[in-house]
């Protein structure tokens, strides 16, 4: 066990996959000597050289089209975006080249690519710092997109990302790149979470509450919260949302009878709805109370100085719980 | 589309501008006065002293800036010091009628433009998006996003073709756009969309490129294996190269650039070639790219430096006038220093205002779930403070 930051935790397992795999690259702008701007790449450069960490032109289409190049020519680059509002420019590569190429070519293509991307806000950041567009890329067909909450997740699963066949977008909690926690660098196959599989953190018997990436630590938050006024809440972290674990949290509202959902992302037309829907399709006769979503509001991501009003928060999370439980 | 709008557009013939392939320079590192055929400015010495003058309070603006970051005060400072003659001088030969295209540094141009200052420093501190009037001002709004600028500038050029007012010969209505953007925006696909875009259309833009040496830690050579300015022989249009701590030569080429715009002869690059003296922002380090020396070697070049050195020798700038822009530098910063922390946030439920022209029952709901939480929030505290419970 160690113990280490989300940033530094990314970092190890890009080291370790780096180490195992001399087809592994890594594409971006400002990821050599700065280290990246969370300094998530810090120092691999120094020990893998300027072929396989690129520091790229300031070009998000040319970073995302070349990789594609270079993941059909054998190689499997991981790429990091900036920051997540700097994804769309690469839009046109991502969801027409990157998501289609398998099916286009009938699976004669593999486009093996990780895109990795600080995604979410509450960093106190300028406009285009703090989107979470996992929903756009979600209901691409052809792309896996996986979230991280957890310094141990976030070791394995980018590991598991760059193993993966197909492309995945990685999206890395940006405000919570600094949360320490343990990491078991030592497991063996079969010991590791499957990289789409959602798990319960915190077992609970009142409620269930689901999150992922930077929301998951807000949830737990609220669960201990709760827990003060005696409620007992479930806490289940999705860690993927597509493919979307469904049957995991299908598993704890039939215990709970409830469910809240927790996301930076808008609810409207957001990655909960799906969730929702699909629980109260299989869920219907153990829901005591419809399914309540927390999100982010429909809504440019507002100026740094409102963005506490944007984001979920503890009471709102609670709130809802509260009406869950009065329902 | 009918025949009519399109042909004013067309109208204007493409007229081959020369080559060049040295720099345009007319005042020196050392303060030496040079002049140019093909380039050049006849100022009074109270031009060159207003110049003098925007320059300072440019570099007053950013040192205070950085300090209030430092303080708590801004979320995040863009630093420009270094670039005040390319952004002074490049923000003076704009008319009133013409439109700029800012990308998030280009404050010195802003000042130019009569932007406030507070205004620029409201959108560091996190209150708004930038305060000023984009109508009003002619400048659009700072974006974060590297080149998303150049197209909007190129499509505004368009309608200004559209409206009939290029080429008329008249200078008050004779209009041109011009985007700022950096060296590493230069790699944008969308900056190769914009030159090209501009060329076919003839249209009345000037592609402002300020050549800082850096892209945050990535040097010009990772953007571009040929000088910026070449790029325009591509999309078929003269690239001029300009010495970018040089505020009259700066003055000069875009000057004549937006004349040749405003007068249908098209687009043109300019390559500002300058130097980011300081960090790409206050959370940059960029000791762990670059080197002291280059730093030292571009601090020799000073534009402020030069312009003064020239100045006091041709005898055109007195102590009094010294000690005058002192004291105005010294209330300006004041005003800084006093006016951020008094800004106000804006009010929470401001952020639903401006999301859709016309209602949107989601927003218009999620708003109302909004307030009812935040009235609900006040009227637990206001229970907590008077001894109740939730
Ligand atoms: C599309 C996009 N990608 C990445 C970034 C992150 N970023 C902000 S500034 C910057 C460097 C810009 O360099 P340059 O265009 O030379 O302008 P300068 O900051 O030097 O004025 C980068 C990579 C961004 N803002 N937008």
């Amino acid at each position: 066990m160690e113990t280490m930051a989300i940033g530094r935790a990314i970092n190890a397992g890009l080291r370790a996959a780096m180490d195992r795999d001399p087809r592994v690259l890594l594409m971006g702008e400002d990821i050599g000597a700065l280290g990246g701007v969370f300094r998530v790449t810090d120092g691999l450069q120094k020990d893998f050289g300027e072929d396989r960490v690129i520091d790229t032109p300031l070009a998000e289409a040319g970073i995302v089209g070349t990789a594609i190049g270079m993941a059909l020519r054998g190689y499997r680059p991981v790429c990091e975006m900036q920051f997540n509002g700097f994804v769309f420019p690469a839009f046109n590569q991502i969801t027409t080249q990157l998501a289609k190429l398998r099916a286009r070519s009938r699976g004669r293509l593999s486009v093996p690519v990780v895109l990795r991307i600080p995604s979410g806000g509450g960093i106190g950041s300028v406009e285009h710092h703090s989107e979470s567009p996992e929903v756009l890329f979600a209901h691409t067909a052809g792309l896996r997109v996986v979230a991280p909450s957890t310094p141990h997740d976030a070791y394995w699963m980018v590991q598991q990302s760059i193993a993966s066949a197909d492309p995945v977008l990685f999206l890395e909690p940006e405000r919570r790149y600094w949360q320490k926690g343990e990491v078991d660098t030592d497991l063996g196959p079969g010991q590791v979470t499957p990289l789409h599989r959602a798990r319960v953190l915190r077992p609970g018997t009142d409620a269930t509450l689901v999150a992922y990436g930077p929301t998951t630590q807000l949830a737990l938050d609220a669960a201990a919260a709760a827990a003060q006024d005696g409620t007992e809440l479930e806490v289940v972290d999705l860690r993927s949302i597509s493919p979307l674990d469904v049957d995991t949290v299908a598993e704890s509202v039939r215990r709970t009878g409830r469910l809240v959902t927790v996301s930076e992302a808008p609810t409207f037309h957001g990655p909960m709805a799906e969730l929702a829907a699909r629980i109260q399709e299989s869920c219907f006769y153990s829901l005591e109370a419809p399914v309540k979503r927390v999100g982010g509001w429909h809504l440019p991501y507002p100026v740094a100085r409102v963005e506490e009003h944007y984001l979920p928060s503890v009471d709102r999370v609670l709130d809802a719980v509260e009406q869950s439980l009065a329902a | 589309m009918t025949d009519t709008a399109v042909g004013p557009v067309r109208a204007h013939a493409q007229q081959p501008a020369p080559r060049r392939q040295e720099m345009v320079q007319l005042l020196d590192e050392h303060g030496v006065r040079h002049h140019d055929p093909e380039h050049d400015v006849d100022l009074s010495p109270a031009e060159l002293r207003g110049l003098y003058r925007e320059m300072v309070l440019m570099r007053r603006l950013d040192s205070e800036a950085e300090a209030l970051q430092r303080k708590g005060q801004l979320g995040l400072w863009a630093g420009s010091r270094g670039q005040e003659a390319s952004q002074v001088g490049a923000g003076r030969a704009v008319r009133r009628q013409d439109q700029l295209f800012p990308s998030y540094r280009d404050h010195g141009a802003l000042l130019a433009r009569g932007v406030d200052p507070l205004h620029v420093l409201s959108l560091f501190r996190g209150v708004d998006h930038g305060g000023w009037d984009p109508v009003e001002v002619g400048v659009h709004p700072y974006t974060l996003v590297i080149a998303a600028q150049m197209l909007p500038a190129v499509g505004y050029a368009m309608g200004v073709q559209r409206d009939g007012a290029v080429g008329t010969g008249d200078p008050d209505r004779d209009t041109a756009a011009i985007a700022f953007f950096g060296d590493g925006a230069t790699s944008q696909g969308e900056a190769a969309e914009a030159l090209n875009w501009a060329s076919v259309f003839n249209a009345p833009v000037v592609f402002f490129c300020q050549n800082n040496q850096w892209a945050i830690s990535e040097p010009v050579s990772r953007q571009s294996p040929v000088p910026l300015h070449r790029r325009a022989e591509g999309a078929g249009m003269p690239g001029v190269l300009v010495d970018g701590n040089d505020v009259l030569a700066v003055l000069s080429v875009v000057r004549s650039a937006l004349d040749r715009a405003r007068g249908g002869g098209g687009p043109t690059f300019v390559e500002s070639f300058t130097f980011r003296m300081g960090a790409h922002t206050t959370s940059d380090d960029p000791t762990r790219y670059r080197l002291a020396a280059e730093v030292d070697a571009w601090r020799e070049k000073d534009p402020i430096d030069r312009l003064r050195t020239y100045l006091t020798a041709e005898g055109e700038l007195d102590e009094e006038f010294e000690t005058a822009l002192a004291a105005e530098s010294e209330a300006f910063a004041v005003r800084l220093r006093e006016g951020v922390p008094a800004l106000q946030d804006p009010a929470p439920a401001s952020m639903f205002d401006h999301a859709y022209a016309e209602p949107h029952p989601q927003v218009l709901a999620e708003r109302d779930e909004f307030l009812a939480a935040w009235e609900q929030q006040d009227a637990d505290a206001h229970a907590a403070a008077h001894g109740g419970t939730r």
